[in-house]
This record gives C-alpha cells, structure tokens and sequence, in this order.
C-alpha cells in the first residue's frame, strides 16, 4: 500500500515537473526521437543483414572434386581425412554416375551430351559437396581440403562471398558506433533537463532530507521524470518503424534489388523492433536521470 | 533515560577548523536545553552532528539509540524521522499552502491520508495557527512562519526537537510567543528540545538546562541555568 502511495506521488511528480520545464522536456524528447529513429533505421539494417547473411551462409557449400582416375580405394580415404577436418558440419558424396544424371536431369543440352558417355570415358569427376559449421572460417577449410591427396579442385565461390561478408560487418560496426555516439549525447542532454528540474527543486529536496524522505523517495520521481521523457521520445520513432518499415516491405515486394536478398517479414519484426526502441528511449532517459540525480543529492 | 548521549567528540572541518573539542556529555528524556555560545563557539556543529548534518571526526554520539557517526548516507532518514529540526529562516516551500507545508513532511515518508489530515491538524493546533491553514507563507508574519515550521517538525510525533536560532528573525515580543510554543510542546507532548541561542533575554526568562560553549569547548552544563557573560 505505501509503496504504492509513493509511487503514485512520484509519478504525479514527474508529469508535473515535464510540463513545468516544458521547453526544456520538449529539447530532451527531440533529442531523443532522433536518436531513436537512427537507432530504429540500424536496428532494422542490421536484423536484415544478419538474418540475410544467414541465409547466404546456408546455402554456403564447398564443392571438391576429385582427380579423374581415383579409385574407390581413394574415396574411401578422402572421406576419413574429410571427416577428421573440424569446421566441416556435414559432407554428401556423388560419385561420377550420380553427377551425370543430376546433370542430365539439370538441362537438355548436358542431357543429350551426357547420354552417350559411359561410365568409364566420363569426364566427369567423383564430388563432395560439405557444409562448413563456421563461414568464417571457410577459406581456412577450403585450403585443408586443398591439401588432401587426390582432391584436384576445391569451389566455394570464394571472392564474391568474402567481399559481402566483409562489407555487411564493416556498415554494422559503423553503425553500432553512432547508434553509441547518439545514445551517449542523449544521456547529457536528459542530465542536463534533470539537473535543471532539480535546481528548481532543490529548496524542496533539502526539506524531504530533514524530515525524514529515504534517498529512495528523493530520487524515484526524477527518475520517473526521466523515463517519461524517454517514452514521449519513442512515440515517433515507434511509428516510424512500423510504417516506415511497412512501406519499405511493401515498396520493394520483401527483397532488395535481387532475389538474392531476402526481407525479413514485417510481422512481428516490426513490434520487437519497436519494443526495443521504447526499452532503448526508457533506458536511456532513466540512465541520464539516475546520474544526475545521483551528482546531485549526494546519495 | 539519557536521550542523548554524546562521549569525547570532536568535530574539525576539512580546513582544518577544529570546531568542537572532546566534548562529552548527556540529554534525558523529556528535557528542555539551551546550548548558548558566541559565534564560533559550535553551537551550530553540534546541532548539526545530532541530526546528522556533519560528522563527527572522533568520539560517539548515540541519539535515540542511533549511533549517529556510525550511521551510513542512505540510513540518515532513520534518524531524521525521529526527529524535528527549525531553523532560523523557518525553510518553508513558498508556492504551498501552510497545511502543505506540514503535511509534506508526512507525504514524503509515505502516510495515508486520513493520519496526515488528523496529525497536521494538531500539530497546527499546538503552535496556534489552526485557522490559518489555507494561507500561504507569504501572507504570514515571520513568527507565523516559524510557527509553521515548529508545526512541520513536530507533525510526526518526534522525540526530540531540534532548533538552530528560532528566533534569530524575530523580534522580542515574537520571540517569546515561540518560546511558549517550544516550552508547551515539551511540557504536553514530552518532546525534548535542544535549542541553539544567543538570545540572553529568552535563556533568563526560560530557566532551563544551559549548555555552555566557548571556543569549541564545554564550559558549563547547568540545571537552571543562565546566560552568564564572562563565560561566554
């Protein structure tokens, strides 16, 4: 019940001393909503990419091919050395006849070609196709399967994948690095509208410390305060990411430029995006509140 | 029962003031003290030490059975709800009414309703402001205000109250009818009170215990004291 009448108190509190420094709020909630939408605009970039990465990543295989005179005998102990390479997460074998067929079954010109080969002038060669379990670490693998007697060739598309790999992460890191440079601004100027509400408060504050007020009691309604700030803030950015991102799906048919890159589906992503984009605007107004608070009442 | 009991404090200020010298002594329950001295003399530091303003740098001071030196930041308002303190410039929020004002002191410590209205009530009855309670501070002379103020500190049932010159604003004849209040308050409510003063008028006319300060020292701590000049 007494927490309760507290907590009731502090929040009246709070929405109080919003309206009272109104211009000053209104700074912090501008403050925030550009913060939060960019942050909105990296969440969102950077969920697609990953989710896209993993999906090239899935579809990522390395494909051997072995020396054309190579015996079963040979197969055989390629097999036990593939199976003894860590990174690799599973391996399918085809041999020359079953390459042929997929082949054939693949277009009608390999079909006709292929047709009136037999198995022993075949050009074809003995296959693996291997999954790797990190692809990071492909060209690493690629290189140790290189190495194993009888494998002629070792295929994983290798540029192409590296390049857009390598890309993605440098545009996360980039902006993982202003999302945090914006947060940090943000935290000051909420810091800033605290100590503010405070110094007007501050006749008020010494009086709750000589009758008796817990620092608990002190500090909730400015840390309240500040969390109000950080919910009005993600009100634009909330509706920002959810049409925003609905028109974009819309606009683009759910992928981006090729068939290669697929969108993530706006339900629910839109609504864990924008959950967090509310406990990011909260978190941040209670942090700036909480340390300005704290610098001042000497707590 | 000692209320108070303070063993070898001494208090010296970070600039190296030395405010208050191995100072021991005791307060019962239910007694009326004034600590009298010159300027300088630590009257105020010793106030502020019992509700925990300042620290002492050596000795104990128990209040209430809270050992106060020992008391960390975050606990101070344990203390503090157990007691009522005035100041000279009463300290009162402007903007709020004389009831808000003594019912805030009950708000922040989270009372009801219904206890907050019958304690500020009374508390406004004992210093005789009861149909004055919808005006605000300003509207009030300065004894008024003090009046709110003894109001506020006492509104929670305190055992002991303490006063840093109430009466330091006012003139004679208000101060006297503060003395009354104080002097009421202790007999009814058997509040303790420990009053800082330089006022040799108001300490004659009181005839209480008298705590003497000079220079940080205890000089003299009498029964039915007065304020004696070459001590001081």
């Amino acid at each position: 019940m007494k927490l309760f009448r507290m907590l009731g108190r502090s929040i009246r509190d709070a929405f109080k001393s919003v309206i009272r420094n109104f211009s000053l709020s209104l700074a912090s909630i501008s403050c925030i909503t550009i913060t939060l939408i960019i942050v909105a605009v990296a969440i969102i970039a950077s969920l697609n990419v990953q989710n896209f990465t993993k999906e090239i990543e899935k579809d990522l295989t390395i494909v051997v091919f072995l020396d054309t005179d190579a015996t079963d005998k040979d197969v055989e102990d390629v097999t036990e050395k593939i199976k003894k390479i860590q990174n690799i997460e599973s391996y399918t074998f085809k041999d020359k006849v079953e390459v042929k067929e997929q082949m054939q079954l693949e277009s009608d010109v390999f079909n006709a070609v292929l047709e009136n080969w037999d198995v022993e002038e075949s050009p074809l060669k003995h296959t693996f196709q291997i999954k790797v379990k990190e692809v990071e670490k492909i060209s690493e693998t690629a290189t140790k399967l290189k190495s194993i007697d009888k494998i002629s060739v070792v295929r994983y598309g290798e540029g192409m994948v590296d390049k857009l790999i390598n890309a993605f992460s440098s545009i996360e890191k980039v902006t993982y690095g202003i999302v945090i440079a914006l947060i940090v601004v943000t935290i000051f100027l909420i810091i800033n509208t605290i100590k503010l509400t405070i110094d007007a408060r501050k006749r008020a504050i010494g009086i709750m410390r000589l009758v008796g007020a817990s620092n608990f009691t002190i500090r909730t309604p400015f840390i309240i305060e500040g969390m109000v700030l950080g919910l009005l803030g993600s009100i634009i950015p909330v509706i920002f990411t959810t049409y925003g991102y609905l028109a974009f799906y819309e606009h683009f048919n759910g992928y981006l430029f090729t068939k290669l890159i697929r969108l993530i589906e706006p339900e629910p992503f839109i609504y864990t995006t924008s959950l967090i984009v509310v406990g990011i605007g909260i978190m941040v107004g209670m942090i700036g509140s909480a340390s300005a608070v704290k610098r001042y009442l000497k707590v | 029962m000692d209320l108070i009991r303070i063993r070898n404090v001494e208090k010296k200020y970070k600039n190296g003031v030395t405010a208050i010298y191995d100072l021991s002594l005791a307060i019962e329950k239910g007694a009326f003290v004034f600590v009298i001295g010159g300027s300088g003399s630590g009257k105020s530091t010793l106030i502020k030490m019992l509700y925990r303003e300042e620290k002492p740098t050596q000795g104990q001071i128990i209040v209430g059975g809270l050992d106060v030196a020992k008391l960390k930041n975050k606990k101070v308002y344990k203390l503090r709800r157990k007691l009522g303190i005035v100041f000279q410039d009463y300290r009162l929020l402007m903007k709020q009414t004389v009831y808000e004002n003594v019912a805030f002191a009950l708000e922040v410590i989270g009372a009801p309703k219904d206890e907050i209205r019958q304690k500020v009530l009374k508390a406004l009855e004992d210093v005789g402001l009861k149909n004055k309670i919808h005006n605000y501070p300003e509207q009030l002379s300065g004894g008024e205000q003090q009046r709110v103020a003894i109001a506020r500190a006492i509104v929670n049932d305190p055992k002991l109250l303490l006063c840093d010159e109430p009466t330091g604003n006012l003139d004679p004849e208000k101060s006297m009818e503060i003395m009354q209040v104080l002097d009421d308050i202790n007999k009814n409510r058997g509040t303790t009170i420990i009053m800082a003063t330089h006022d040799k008028e108001i300490v004659n006319r009181m005839k209480k215990q008298v705590i003497t300060l000079k220079d940080g020292h205890l000089v003299n701590f009498k029964k039915k004291g007065t304020y004696n000049n070459e001590a001081v």
